[in-house]
């Protein structure tokens, strides 16, 4: 079943607007410069590996760093509304609400003592106000819509009765039961197998079409990001690498993160003889490369490389990358 | 490549027939009650030959991991033959088992959980010749530079602790130490799967390596079927305890001939041709410890028939050693 492409929306105000946004732990930058605007109805990918800062990324627009963390940022709104100056009390009616948010790992996400129809019905009573049973018939209808079945019965269980894949609908069935404007997934079906994957991207999409929410949906997997997502951002070390349409990420990569990302994924539909593996590891945050953060991985890296850091350089046609080599910069040779 | 891949190799390594291991799982109640038995490995027959891999691949809980194990004897099979290179691996005692784990070794998932924090890397490395009695400690020294420099780790790296290591370093770590003995056949259980793709990708090719250079023949046991595809010159689809599949790898990807194989393939969202849909099937596995009745797909499956509920299929021959356990497969038309 094809997914149902984003309902078209006139170009008035961005449902999420992020400007130079920078998080940093102590004197640690974990995420810096990273600005993008998102949508109503709109997807975007935010794909790296681990200590990319893509999670702390999702975290620093919910409002929900760790203690120590530090957010900046020239301007954060949500709907026009400064996420950025916004007190504790009010960001609470905003989280659910206008802001939703699903984990990667739904068992620690979830109260194991409270029964599912009890986390639900909070949910919707806190930012509501309605009564129990009418709290309890939202939840029983939202456990519906995300597939579970018999939800009469499903909603008096406890987290640890349902499977992963049940959980994770579950998780969606909360996220979504107040219609927020913005959801966030971090790694939403990494923790499950390939065909409760495909259901759970399957119905998100669905939801999406129905509710029109904006998504940022944030993985490793460039996979899953590519199938579900209108534009990806590709993420190393705190900084946007790269930024396109899902398809030109694949077809025409300008970064070689990017490149060499999509070189080290085993296709499942073709054989290839030997990856070509990006050579080394990612550096920790706290010593970051002096020029470009990939720039000792790089196998077309150039002196001005390993000096001063590439902006990320408009290419057109809503592509943006962070290299010289997009620059004007000419190579003598290419490797 | 794919010639090795399409002949099957005339002497295995490893043979396993009628696989089976059940759990026995506790009674319930006051009174005791019923008990359940789980069928974690039901009745699995596969081999492989000398210098090949054989991945397996399945979704979690089907027994993929049990059956890695049982052939190792980590867990004792409730039924069945393990032959390793023409020795009844089931009939050996503590001895003879143990001098087999010098040819049969594992590397698992976790490489922080599999390693002790409290030993550096050299000592880890060096602990099997040490259990074993190999070689004293001039050669043990030189084994040891042997293969850290094998894996793609640097000499003064054996002085560090584990938790100094990145995951992909500390997984180069669990592949010299499972290498120290000179095995014949390792075991891969999802060796790769908690690491980044790219790290993944320099442990997959260093695995490739090593089984070019060293002769190894693999289990490759993985619930990513681009990782699978990539290192295996054969395939085993595993479901609810048993194989469903098996074959080339080209035969298994290219036309896959049961439906359970057809949906896995169908769930993978590929990479290079950016939004599309998604094959979905319905449902849940079903729990191990109650089976479906007949094809344990069944309940899932797309193409059921009244048969399907009632009766087991038996494998079909699609192709020259391609088999798939469905009413519905068509066999070779020879």
């Amino acid at each position: 079943m094809p997914l149902p492409k984003p309902t078209a929306v006139p170009p008035a105000a961005p449902l999420l607007e992020v400007e130079n946004l920078r998080v940093s732990f102590g004197t640690t930058e974990i995420v810096g410069g990273m600005s993008f605007t998102l949508r109503a109805g709109e997807t975007l990918g935010i794909v790296g590996e681990s200590g990319s800062g893509k999670s702390m990324t999702a975290l620093a627009i919910m409002r929900l760093l760790p203690f120590g963390g530090t957010l900046t940022a020239d301007r954060l709104r949500l709907m026009g509304e400064d996420i950025l100056t916004a007190d504790e009390g009010h960001l609470e009616n905003l989280r659910g609400s206008a802001m939703g948010m699903i984990f990667q790992e739904p068992m620690t996400a979830l109260n194991p003592v409270l029964t599912i129809g009890d986390q639900l019905m909070e949910t919707v009573r806190r930012h509501t106000g309605i009564g129990r049973r009418e709290a309890r018939d939202r939840a029983i209808e939202a456990l519906r819509r995300v597939g579970i079945p018999s939800p009469e019965t499903r909603v008096d269980d406890y987290p640890h009765r349902l499977s992963g894949g049940m959980r994770q609908r579950v998780m969606i069935a909360m996220s979504l039961i107040c219609r927020p404007k913005l959801l966030i997934a971090d790694e939403p079906t990494t923790a499950l197998d390939v065909t409760i994957q495909a259901q759970i991207l399957d119905l998100m999409a669905d939801l999406q079409s129905e509710y029109g929410m904006g998504i940022i949906l944030i993985s490793h997997d460039l996979r899953v990001v590519s199938a579900f997502t209108d534009r990806v951002m590709i993420m190393y070390l705190g900084r946007v690498m790269e930024d396109a349409r899902a398809n030109v990420v694949f077809d025409a990569p300008r970064h070689p993160y990017t490149e060499g990302l999509l070189a080290s994924i085993p296709p499942v539909d073709r054989d290839e003889v030997r990856l070509k593996a990006i050579e080394g590891m990612v550096p920790p945050a706290f010593a970051p490369p002096p020029g470009c953060r990939f720039e000792p991985r790089c196998a077309y890296a150039r002196p001005p490389c390993s000096t001063a850091e590439p902006p990320l350089v408009d290419l057109g046609d809503n592509h943006r990358a962070a290299c010289i080599r997009n620059t004007g910069y000419q190579f003598r040779q290419v490797p | 490549m794919d010639a090795v891949a399409e002949t099957r190799p005339p002497r295995p390594l490893l043979e396993v027939e009628h696989l089976a291991r059940h759990f026995t799982l506790g009674r319930r109640g006051l009174f005791g009650g019923n008990q359940r038995i789980l069928r974690a490995v039901d009745d699995v027959s596969f081999s492989i030959g000398k210098g090949e891999t054989l991945g397996l691949v399945g979704e979690s809980g089907c027994g993929k991991t049990t059956t890695g194990r049982l052939i190792l004897r980590l867990i004792e099979p409730s039924e069945g033959v393990v032959r390793f290179d023409g020795r009844d691996v089931r009939a050996m005692g503590a001895g003879e088992l143990r001098a087999l784990r010098r040819d049969m070794q594992i590397v698992f998932q976790d490489p922080f959980g599999a390693l002790n924090p409290r030993m550096t890397a050299g000592e880890l490395i060096v602990e099997p010749l040490v259990i074993h009695d190999v070689g004293d400690t001039v050669s043990r020294e030189k084994r040891l530079r042997q293969l850290l420099d094998r894996v793609g780790l640097a000499t003064h790296h054996a002085a560090r602790f584990p938790h100094e290591f990145s995951g992909g370093q500390r997984q180069r770590l669990c592949i010299a130490r499972a290498l120290s003995l000179d095995p014949a056949f390792i075991v891969c259980d999802e060796a790769v799967s908690a690491l980044d793709v790219s790290v993944q990708a320099q442990i997959l090719n260093l695995l490739q390596d090593l089984k070019h250079d060293l002769g190894l023949t693999y289990l490759f046991i993985s619930h990513d079927l681009g990782v699978v595809r990539h290192i295996s010159d054969r395939v085993a689809v595993m479901y609810l305890g048993q194989i469903v599949e098996i074959g080339p790898k080209g035969a298994i990807f290219n036309a896959p001939a049961h439906p359970y194989t057809q949906a896995l393939l169908g769930s993978v969202p590929t990479a290079d041709k950016g939004r599309k849909s998604f094959f979905t099937i319905k449902g849940d596995v079903p729990s191990a410890a109650n089976p479906p009745s007949g094809c344990r797909f069944h309940t899932r499956c797309p193409i059921a028939q009244p048969v399907c509920s009632t009766t087991a299929p038996p494998p079909v021959t699609v192709s020259p050693g391609h088999t798939a356990n469905c009413h519905f497969a068509k066999p070779a038309a020879s």
